[in-house]
């Protein structure tokens, strides 16, 4: 029920397209940075299958920090910070949880409080009815942002310089791998070539991850991409 | 860890939940703190950083005990999860100069439905028997792969063993550990 309730954008059906364990495992072990986490976070929060295999891996982690014997590292000092803190009842005030009753109906949770901190949804144009917002974090190793396709257009044909992860948050896009729809994640290599295209029926939002800018086959598209920010 | 264990640390998760007990979260600070620290050191973070990360999640340990439901994990498990949260986001914390209390920002929020958390119990232990069948190496490799995030090359350096064998026996050892896994009814995504 719960599912059915966050994935309410018209379309009902489960999701196909999901993260590999490689990264999942990654993810869990926190080895997997800030940009790529926000994607992964909020894919978790719309597929209940990859939440499984991921509360399976922290099984596994809890598991290994028990069995570590701890002996190599000293936390004295450590030990003193926090019973000071804690002592001078600085700690006790707990701020009440927000907790939202009412889950967004596009943004899930972890990936709408980054949109809140940085303002609130700005969409900015990038012709022909697409528009982005770039998505702040403290990881300079990727670009995050949210990509609006018109219903109907391509985004124009591009390679990857690295990887590239897109989780459908509404409508639904098509390239020549499949199409995905809410919930669905895309994760491209440079191997992949393709033109996604956003299918005809809604405007399709999109969160993107990258790691290097997209190379795109047209040579306009190349002349233009810095005044993008693509 | 067996069982025992387990509930002892639930109960002093409680006791310090309830009754603000400080020797009951001295006892899990001996415990975890040195674990949680060793942990993020072996994951090439600064020991500076290391320390930092302890204080802030057993400072959540002390405020936010009464938010662990020990049927829906162990306490490790929780604290790992805490640490890994704070984590991913501590650079982001750090720009914006935020004293962020509120509950780790990455954790998937949804509220566990009444069946979810049987299925995590069963979890839990399935992974921990699944585990204790494997060859000691294997485990050894999982730990070094998945929870210390070590490469290939690295884990060959450190073991001596060559880059083929390592990459040949993960596979190996995440593929024996899935299959115990699935055979005792952890779904997965396919």
């Amino acid at each position: 029920m719960r599912e059915t309730a966050q994935r309410a954008s018209g379309r009902n059906q489960m999701i196909e397209h999901h993260l590999d364990d490689d990264i999942l495992s990654q993810y869990s072990a926190g080895t997997l940075t800030e940009g790529w986490s926000i994607a992964v976070a909020s894919h978790l929060a719309l597929c209940p299958a990859c939440r499984s295999k991921v509360d399976m891996l922290d099984s596994l982690g809890g598991y290994f920090l028990e069995a570590d014997d701890g002996r190599a590292s000293d936390v004295s000092k450590s030990w003193e910070a926090v019973k000071a803190r804690i002592d001078a009842g600085e700690v006790d005030n707990v701020v009440p949880l927000k907790v939202r009753s009412v889950p967004d109906r596009i943004y899930p949770e972890p990936l709408k409080r980054y949109i809140e901190a940085a303002g609130g949804l700005r969409w900015k144009r990038l012709g022909s009815g697409a528009a982005q917002m770039l998505i702040p974090t403290g990881d300079a190793t990727t670009t995050v942002r949210l990509l609006k396709i018109p219903a109907g257009q391509p985004v124009p044909e591009h390679s990857h310089g690295g990887l590239e992860l897109t989780l459908v948050l509404d409508g639904s896009f098509s390239d020549e791998v499949a199409t995905f729809g809410r919930g669905d994640i895309e994760m491209a290599d440079d191997n992949l070539t393709h033109q996604p295209k956003a299918d005809l029926d809604k405007d399709c939002i999109c969160l993107a991850v990258t790691d290097a800018p997209l190379r795109f086959k047209s040579r306009f598209m190349r002349l233009i991409q810095p005044l993008l920010g693509i | 860890m067996d069982v025992d264990a387990r509930q002892h640390f639930a109960d002093l998760a409680a006791a310090v939940a309830k009754n603000r007990d400080k020797a009951a979260f001295a006892e899990l600070f001996d415990f975890f703190a040195p674990r949680l620290k060793s942990f993020l050191m072996r994951q090439n973070a600064g020991a500076t950083e290391a320390e930092e990360l302890v204080q802030e999640v057993m400072v959540i340990l002390w405020q936010k005990a009464h938010l662990y439901s020990p049927e829906k994990s162990s306490l490790s498990t929780w604290l790992f999860r805490i640490a890994r949260n704070r984590r991913i986001d501590a650079s982001r914390r750090r720009r914006n100069d935020e004293l962020d209390a509120n509950e780790p920002l990455l954790l998937p929020t949804a509220p566990p439905a009444p069946d979810d958390v049987l299925e995590n119990e069963d979890r839990e232990q399935i992974v921990r028997a699944a585990l204790s069948t494997l060859p000691a190496e294997q485990v050894t490799l999982i730990r070094m792969a998945f929870f210390f995030g070590q490469s290939h090359s690295e884990i060959s350096a450190a073991t001596g063993l060559p880059l083929g064998t390592v990459k040949s026996r993960i596979r190996l050892a995440f593929g024996k550990l899935k299959t115990l896994l699935e055979k005792n009814g952890v779904e997965s995504a396919g």
